[in-house]
């Protein structure tokens, strides 16, 4: 799940036919194709059409085909956060089709219809938690028009009034007792006028949305192993291969021997691509061998060899000069702070995190005549398509991208460099086309390939007067920024500041006049990425342990100082006021008890968060029962909002007590699952959700369960053991 | 080299140091059973050899020659079809990659233990990882598939 705030200005050289889209999100022009067999709807927004003529009718919104099969084609990827069942859902709901004749699929190749609604509409892409608010008006409006097509073209056929006509459960019927399955009236419908104008139900008529008793239409594939990832694709005479992969972040090849590797029973060819070595082979287990037995010589004159220590040395001795660029600048935090009666000043450290999805990184590539197909986690579908364009020395539209499921990705599969599409082509290439090749990553080179969430320090100083109010908050941020150095910078890195480095610290809603934040661009070789809500993983963190240190030292109740501090801004106090209510905050807890409290927005997303923890005889402790409250506006699906606050407070968690990700003379120490420590089942605390009423737009979910789970934690710990925890994960901060 | 897998014996010609995963994967083309680690870390390539749960990622397969081999395509029976209708019926699955591999872990566990408690839940369960953390969920399918069997 990526983050990209608003990309203005897109970058010409690698989104070419996006760069010529003014977006305009209030009008759409509506089209409609009879696609061979059934109706098929797609709408675009207007001045999108200029060069690309009529979209691929088969790259729409909503087809209904003749065995009353819908087939709802997704703008976004589904990593298991669930949109396609979302998607599903707003065209459900208008179309008002039978719940059990949908089927969803990843939509690719029409920036036109696909472009995310969020992003201004400029690139298809799927993060920053907005596939929801990017879905919400179109797809409801696709099922809109096609219910209208069908029922028209039923109203000429029986002769009767459309008003009379009633769809319903995907079946059209009149008091005359005619009636037709929507697959039945399909080709009829695509011969019908695309309605101008439809009109959308108003929220009380919702019969889908909202709803309860809808499961999701992929958890039985699930449950049965039928569900099909990348990894699982099959194709006549397929390859695999594996990359070998510099062993430092920045090392090239300097020459390799394929002798031994050739060697190898079932190794077909070991060719060099751009990103390392690639070992082709007719199945995964000879290829891990061919990879085992090739000798490579590298470059690694230009590569990065420092380690995470040196790094975190650097980074605190940094956090003590001035910053390469102000992010937030209110008052006069400086002057305030001289003038406190007391100062707070704390320094956070927080490590490099691995995504750790559990299907590795893959991607297969196959080029059939002129046309090259990738089947993959196509996160960024415009980016890659234009990527694979270059490197196939074809035209982008000759580019066919399969976007699968993928299992997990939190963010690892938004890449600007298009990684292992990039080393899945280029492979294909190597060997001459003459096969379809799948390129597969091993937990090892997952967990060693970088793109991970950036270390960071925090140094933080907050000036309270005599009676304990904050006078002034002084804070500095050092760290790699995720935009600078790549085609996005130009963009979205405005004087310096890179929006996913403070977001949460410079947008703050606590209520302080004096307020100064700073930012040191940390200039690092190891590759880092947006990871599970991004900036946010350790900004909330830092903010809302230090209000609750401004709670303790001012003798204030958390949850009392935090309601003053955000009396402007009604959802943060609602979901507050929730989830306190709802955990018995400020009620007694048996000895060694204690509760811990933090709200956090992001993702246009609040969420606030009781964590109850519980000490242990050996000095440690359990995190028993976690009660999130959430306003993400309309909850489309209920129970997916409660699941995906359910993982992302997992997910974060796993995080704070025990993720780190280090690295030695350049060389990343973890390589699996024995070193690198995801929440297991056994540390799961019980997770109560509770749904704020709302009738706004919808945000999004995916991500804004992870931010207020550590500091709540933290908060809690500090409750019951004075013991403030500063450097992350609390595993090592303990016992630091 | 005879495979028994799924009640059907194949024949494979394959490096007898060829963990079960990839011949179960490459070789016999079953692809439910998932590759998440490689060394025995995560659950994903669970299968069962005789009805007990093993790591197929990290078993040769000359080791299993011999015995039976059910993997995620093969399961059946009362006990699996609660696991599975649970999971349905409760969402459990986000990315869904790990499932297979706790499905078989849920139904080794339940067929051994009707009524499990949640310790025994975590006990049995934790060395199946699932990165989207959907624990509390694969908890209460458990505990949803044992009531149905009563």
């Amino acid at each position: 799940m990526t983050y990209i705030k608003a990309i203005r200005k897109p970058e010409p050289a690698i989104l070419p036919e996006i760069a010529r889209f003014k977006p305009s999100r209030r009008q759409f022009l509506v089209g409609a194709t009879a696609a061979g067999a059934g109706l098929a709807v797609s709408f675009r927004v207007p001045g999108a059409r200029a060069e690309g003529g009529e979209p691929n009718p088969f790259n729409g919104y909503v087809a209904i085909s003749p065995d009353n099969k819908v087939t709802i084609l997704s703008a976004h990827m589904d990593m298991g956060q669930g949109c396609y069942h979302g998607i599903a859902t707003l065209v459900a709901e208008e179309l008002e089709a039978d719940w059990n004749q949908l089927v969803v699929e990843g939509g690719a190749g029409n920036p036109k219809l696909y472009g995310n609604v969020a992003w201004g509409g400029v690139a298809q892409g799927t993060g920053g938690s907005s596939a929801m608010f990017s879905s919400f008006d179109r797809y409801r409006k696709a099922g809109a028009i096609a219910r209208t097509m069908l029922v028209n073209a039923a109203a000429k056929q029986w002769n009767v009034p459309a008003a009379e006509i009633k769809a319903e459960k995907g079946v059209l019927s009149h008091a005359s007792g005619k009636r037709a399955t929507f697959g039945e009236m399909a080709d009829a419908a695509a011969q019908e006028a695309v309605p101008a104008e439809v009109t959308l139900k108003s929220p009380g008529d919702w019969k889908v949305i909202g709803a309860e008793d809808f499961r999701r239409l992929d958890s039985g594939l699930k449950a049965t192993g039928r569900q099909v990832f990348t990894i699982d694709v099959k194709l006549p005479g397929m390859l695999t291969a594996m990359v070998a992969h510099p062993p430092l972040f920045g090392a090239t090849v300097k020459s390799f021997d394929a002798a031994d590797a050739k060697a190898v029973q079932g190794v077909v060819d070991v060719v060099q691509i751009s990103r390392g070595i690639a070992v082709v082979a007719e199945n995964t287990w000879a290829a891990m061998k061919g990879r085992e037995a090739l000798k490579v010589e590298w470059d690694d004159s230009k590569a990065e060899k420092r380690g995470s220590a040196q790094l975190m040395q650097e980074y605190l001795a940094a956090a003590e000069q001035p910053g390469d660029a102000v992010t937030a600048n209110r008052g006069d935090a400086e002057t305030a702070l001289q003038g406190a009666a007391e100062v707070i000043e704390a320094t956070y450290q927080f490590p490099y995190l691995a995504h750790a999805a559990l299907e590795p990184l893959d991607a297969v590539a196959h080029k059939n005549g002129d046309v090259l197909e990738i089947w993959g986690g196509h996160q960024m579908p415009d980016l890659y398509q234009a990527v694979a364009a270059q490197i196939a020395e074809v035209a982008p539209d000759k580019v066919k991208l399969n976007v699968m499921k993928t299992g997990g990705g939190f963010g690892r599969r938004a890449v600007t460099d298009a990684d292992i599409v990039v080393e899945a082509v280029e492979t294909a290439k190597a060997i001459g086309w003459k096969a379809p090749v799948k390129v597969l990553w091993t937990r090892e080179d997952d967990m060693r390939g970088g793109r991970y969430r950036p270390m960071f320090v925090h140094k933080v100083k907050v000036g309270l007067d005599a009676d304990g109010r904050i006078l002034g908050w002084h804070h500095r941020q050092v760290g790699q920024s995720i935009l600078i150095g790549t085609p996005f910078e130009a963009m979205l890195v405005k004087d310096g500041v890179d929006a996913t480095s403070v977001e949460g610290v410079n947008d703050s809603p606590y209520a302080i006049d004096n307020f100064r934040s700073e930012i040191v661009n940390a200039k690092v070789g190891v590759p880092v990425l947006w990871w599970r809500s991004v900036g946010h993983t350790h900004t909330a963190y830092v903010m809302e342990t230090m209000i609750d240190e401004v709670a303790r030292a001012s003798g204030r109740d958390a949850v009392d100082l935090r309601r003053e501090l955000l009396k402007d801004h009604p959802r943060h106090l609602a979901v507050l006021n929730l989830a306190a209510e709802k955990a018995g905050w400020g009620t007694e807890l048996p000895e060694g008890k204690a509760r811990g409290i933090a709200v956090h927005e992001s993702f246009g997303t609040v969420v606030a968060e009781v964590a109850e923890i519980a000490l242990n005889a050996q000095g440690g402790f359990k995190v028993e029962r976690v009660v999130c409250a959430v306003d993400c506006g309309i909850a489309i699906n209920p129970d997916q909002v409660r699941a995906q606050m359910e993982g992302g407070i997992g997910f974060g968690l796993g995080a704070v007590l025990h993720e780190e990700l280090t690295l030695t003379d350049g060389r990343v120490d973890q390589a699996n699952y024995d070193a690198y420590l995801p929440l297991r089942i056994d540390e799961m605390p019980k997770v109560e959700t509770y749904i704020a009423p709302s009738t706004a737009t919808p945000s999004g979910v995916g991500e804004p369960g992870v931010p207020p789970v550590g500091p709540a934690v933290a908060n809690a710990l500090a409750a019951a053991t004075q013991k403030r925890v500063r450097i992350l994960p609390i595993a090592k901060g303990l016992s630091a | 080299m005879k495979l028994d897998i799924n009640g059907q014996v194949h024949e494979v010609e394959v490096d007898p140091d060829m963990p079960l995963l990839w011949a179960i994967r490459d070789v016999v083309g079953l692809t439910g059973t998932k590759f998440g680690c490689g060394m025995a870390q995560c659950g994903a390539c669970t299968v069962h050899q005789d009805g007990q749960p093993i790591r197929a990622c990290i078993t040769p397969v000359s080791a299993v020659e011999g015995t039976k081999i059910t993997t995620i395509e093969g399961l059946a029976g009362k006990v699996a079809q609660a696991v599975q209708a649970a999971w349905t019926e409760l969402d459990v699955p986000q990315c869904g990659y790990c499932q297979s591999g706790q499905v078989m872990a849920a139904t080794a566990l339940l067929t051994e233990n009707p009524k499990p408690s949640d310790a025994d839940i975590d006990a049995a369960m934790s060395g199946n990882l699932c990165r989207c953390a959907t624990y509390q969920r694969i908890r209460a399918g458990i505990h949803e598939a044992a009531k149905s069997l009563v």
